[in-house]
């Protein structure tokens, strides 16, 4: 008898054993874990929303009951915060819960527009190569210290490696001096044209000389950084001074509370605990019974499945249309995304209104004996072996392959899939190009040339291989290209020149959903990960 | 053999039936499933149990019975061949410490030792992340994580065995080493062994399935139940037969060994 009851033990250890397997390890998740500011970073574990899908609109405010003043929200994040230090931050996670204590010269709007924000006003000059930008009077930072041009130009010589130090960020590459002529007006000077600097200028101001960011960080947004518990919260509370009085915050204070498992993200949602649960995944979403919203819309994210142009077959434009019509887009935004995902052909979101190229995601309707066609037009008749390499933390993805593997099937290509680990995946697969086929999503900007330019052949980071001289010359036209419409449609005849090429299979913008007390009002999806706290607020009884 | 002593001992028949289960059925994979394991049917997803599906459909609408059917044979592949290597060795390793003994024995030994430092799913962690992921490296990995456990009851026995008179005979004899090792002192220790591989075989699988749902096993599409029960967790409250079906059968399989491994020790071992 004492023998049965040790081998239940040992049974009850393997139950106990697989309930960990159950609850742990749910870390892969929700809430778009990047790397680097330049880097692709995968679709979060979200399998897609529920619900008003497309609906990205933001909650009309005041024609309801009214708004409440004060107010908390405790908001569920999934990752700790990598750095709080802006310029030294890379996560998204991080960036867009402490986009609410930075403001930048202008923050990106709702169409991935630019509004202006420290910035009262710009100018460019003819050649392109000067930017005028005339401040705001009257602000003033957390600490109390009035904003000038001598933030700016502290701020923009450390991103831009002017103070002498290591440059933090590539997007100030080009800027060759920084000039402020009086307390309110900056001019910057480039290098050469770079279309793209503009939307570089979202980044946060910082107050001069301040070198403790990442220990209480200050800055001049909305809200103002309380505290920060590791494992546990970081705190905002409201900041009192903010110098736009329309976007002035209502809420006192916002916490985010740090939750790992997207599972116990939910249930502390049902149950009170916390208001909003910014990535939650469709089957998170299904368990929400009354009094919650959820708002989804597209991420500005592409998730796609990238060839190796240079690999044989790959290297055969007709392999890679074939592949292009064997997969079946709609079977997997239906199976993986839980059907809230838009089908993409080329490598831009629809979030990008101004750059988007309709069309092109019915260029390869899935269609097995046009495949196959051309399967035999480029000599591979009898199909070929084909490895698909995804990140392992990745269950999207993982599940994508999935699916993807068994379409292939139907066409004679012999998919095999192999997972590897973040990390292998960004040194192997994004910086040394070692692979066949991988899928990833790739995280929106708000500037279509850090999009699209990661084709271009000298890219250093282009993993696709891709190289197509027509493609790199509509891209160096785009990049220098000032007016805003002309410089739009290059970009869409690049999108196009993608889709012809099948420089990878598009396969769609995975939904991003949004779940919070129904109570809660004004908030609005943007093309970036952005949470605007200042705009949300309770409505009154 | 002690037949009838086993077959009255109730641990073990109830081990012994639930792995035959578990055996059939995977016998049966060879030859035929509902559907296909890999067979994605997207209009029936996240179905419950039902006539035409068993045991449901996961979220790609392939049947969970014809997918757990077939993870028998990676179970019982990945059992079998990781306890062979680990058992091998072991013996080998078990053998030549305890039968040599003096400084051949420590330095064995304490190479064994510091192997059972680390936890031996961390271990297989690291040799699957070094070697890449797969059912092969896996499969070498369990293996390399079970010998000093077969290690150390090998060389317990032979050191205990080798006193004995009908060993000391052998050698009066001039038997070789080889031979005493083989002949003689092997077979009578051969029941803490067979107890010792039983409890290891379930120690494997549930190892495998823990690297699968890390995603380290067997690779996907191929059905593993470890990674069966990581692809159910999403689903654990929409579709909670998905999950508790997986785990299920794992248990059971866990328990048919362990249960086997008993009562094969009441029998043969009744020192304990």
């Amino acid at each position: 008898m004492l023998k049965l009851r040790n081998s239940f033990v040992t049974v009850l250890a393997a139950l106990m054993i697989t309930s960990l397997v159950l609850s742990g390890c749910g870390t892969n998740g929700t809430g778009g874990n990047s790397s680097g500011g330049n880097s692709a970073a995968p679709t979060t574990g979200s399998k897609g929303n529920a619900g008003n899908t497309g609906n990205a609109k933001p909650q009309d405010t005041g024609a309801s009951s009214g708004k409440q003043a004060g107010g908390t929200i405790r908001v569920a994040m999934a990752t700790e915060p990598d750095n709080l230090d802006p310029y030294l931050s890379a996560a998204t996670d991080t960036g867009s819960m402490m986009d609410n204590v930075f403001d930048g010269l202008f923050e990106a709007g709702e169409n991935s527009e630019l509004v202006p924000a420290l910035a009262e006003s710009y100018q460019v000059s003819e050649d392109g190569l000067a930017y005028t930008f005339k401040l705001r009077q009257g602000v003033k930072f957390h600490n109390g210290s009035g904003l000038t041009s001598k933030d700016v130009d502290y701020s923009y010589a450390k991103l831009a490696g002017l103070n002498g130090k290591e440059p933090l960020s590539s997007k100030f590459a080009a800027v060759e001096k920084i000039e402020t002529p009086d307390d309110y007006t900056v001019v910057i000077k480039l290098k050469e044209k770079d279309a793209a600097f503009l939307a570089a200028n979202i980044i946060a101001i910082v107050p001069k000389d301040y070198e403790e960011q990442s220990v209480k960080p200050i800055g001049a947004g909305p809200f103002k950084f309380a505290s920060y518990t590791p494992g546990q919260q970081l705190v905002l509370e409201k900041n009192d001074d903010f110098y736009d009085k329309d976007k002035a915050p209502t809420i006192d204070r916002v916490e985010f509370k740090i939750m790992p498992d997207p599972n116990s993200a939910v249930l502390a949602l049902k149950s009170g605990d916390i208001d909003m649960v910014p990535g939650i995944s469709s089957q998170g979403a299904l368990q929400l019974g009354d009094g919650f919203d959820i708002v989804s819309g597209p991420q500005n994210m592409v998730q796609l499945m990238a060839l190796n142009n240079t690999v044989k077959p790959l290297n055969d434009v007709k392999v890679r249309q074939a592949i292009n019509y064997a997969v079946d887009k709609d079977v997997i935004i239906q199976t993986v995304a839980e059907g809230n995902g838009v089908k993409l052909g080329s490598n831009m979101s629809p979030a990008m209104k101004m750059y988007y190229q309709e069309g092109l995601e019915k260029r390869y309707e899935h269609n097995v004996e046009e495949a196959k066609k051309l399967l035999k037009e480029a000599g591979y008749e009898n199909g070929f072996k084909l490895t698909i390499t995804v990140p392992s933390n990745y269950p999207f993805h993982v599940d994508t392959a999935q699916v993807i593997a068994e379409q292939l099937k139907a066409v004679g290509i012999q998919a095999t899939i192999k997972q590897i680990e973040w990390s292998s995946w960004l040194e192997d697969v994004y910086t040394n190009a070692k692979y066949e086929a991988t899928i990833i999503g790739l995280t929106g900007k708000l500037d279509p040339q850090e999009v699209l330019g990661r084709y271009e052949t000298k890219y250093a980071k282009n993993f696709f291989k891709f190289s197509n001289s027509e493609f790199d010359a509509l891209i160096g036209q785009a990049r220098q290209e000032i007016d805003v419409n002309k410089r739009a449609e290059l970009y869409k005849q690049a999108q196009t020149l993608l889709t012809d090429q099948a420089a990878a299979v598009y396969i769609m913008d995975p939904s991003r959903s949004v779940a919070m007390k129904n109570t809660l009002k004004g908030f609005k999806m943007y093309p970036v990960q952005k949470y605007d706290f200042a705009a949300m607020y309770y409505e009154g009884k | 053999m002690k037949w009838k002593q086993l077959v009255r001992n109730k641990p073990f028949v109830i081990g012994a039936s639930l792995i035959g289960l578990l055996l059939m059925l995977m016998v049966m994979s060879l030859f035929y499933t509902p559907y296909g394991p890999n067979e994605m049917n997207t209009a029936m997803r996240l179905a419950h149990p039902q006539p035409s599906h068993w045991w449901g459909t996961d979220n790609f609408g392939r049947d969970i019975f014809s997918r757990i059917v077939e993870g028998t044979q990676t179970a019982f592949l990945i059992g079998v061949s990781s306890v062979a290597i680990g058992l091998f060795f072991g013996l080998f390793i078990g053998a030549i410490a305890g039968y040599r003994g003096g400084w051949t024995d420590e330095v064995l030994m304490r190479l064994m030792d510091a192997k059972l430092a680390f936890p031996g799913i961390l271990l297989a962690i690291m040799l699957v992340s070094v070697f890449g992921p797969g059912l092969g490296n896996t499969i070498v990995a369990l293996g390399l994580m079970s010998i000093p456990a077969f290690a150390r009851i090998a060389r317990s026995g032979f050191i205990q065995y080798k006193e004995f008179n009908f060993v000391k005979a052998a050698v009066a004899r001039g038997a070789g080493a080889t031979r005493i090792i083989v002949h003689h002192i092997l077979p009578n220790i051969a029941s803490p062994i067979i107890v010792a591989a039983s409890l290891r075989f379930s120690g494997s699988i549930l190892a495998e399935a823990g690297l699968s749902y890390l995603g380290l096993g067997v690779q996907p599409p191929d059905p593993s139940w470890g990674r069966m029960l990581s692809e159910a967790q999403p689903f654990i409250v929409n579709a909670p037969w998905y999950v508790l079906i997986t785990g299920s059968v794992i248990t059971v399989m866990v328990l048919g060994f362990n249960l086997l491994g008993d009562g094969i020790r009441d029998v043969y071992d009744n020192k304990s």
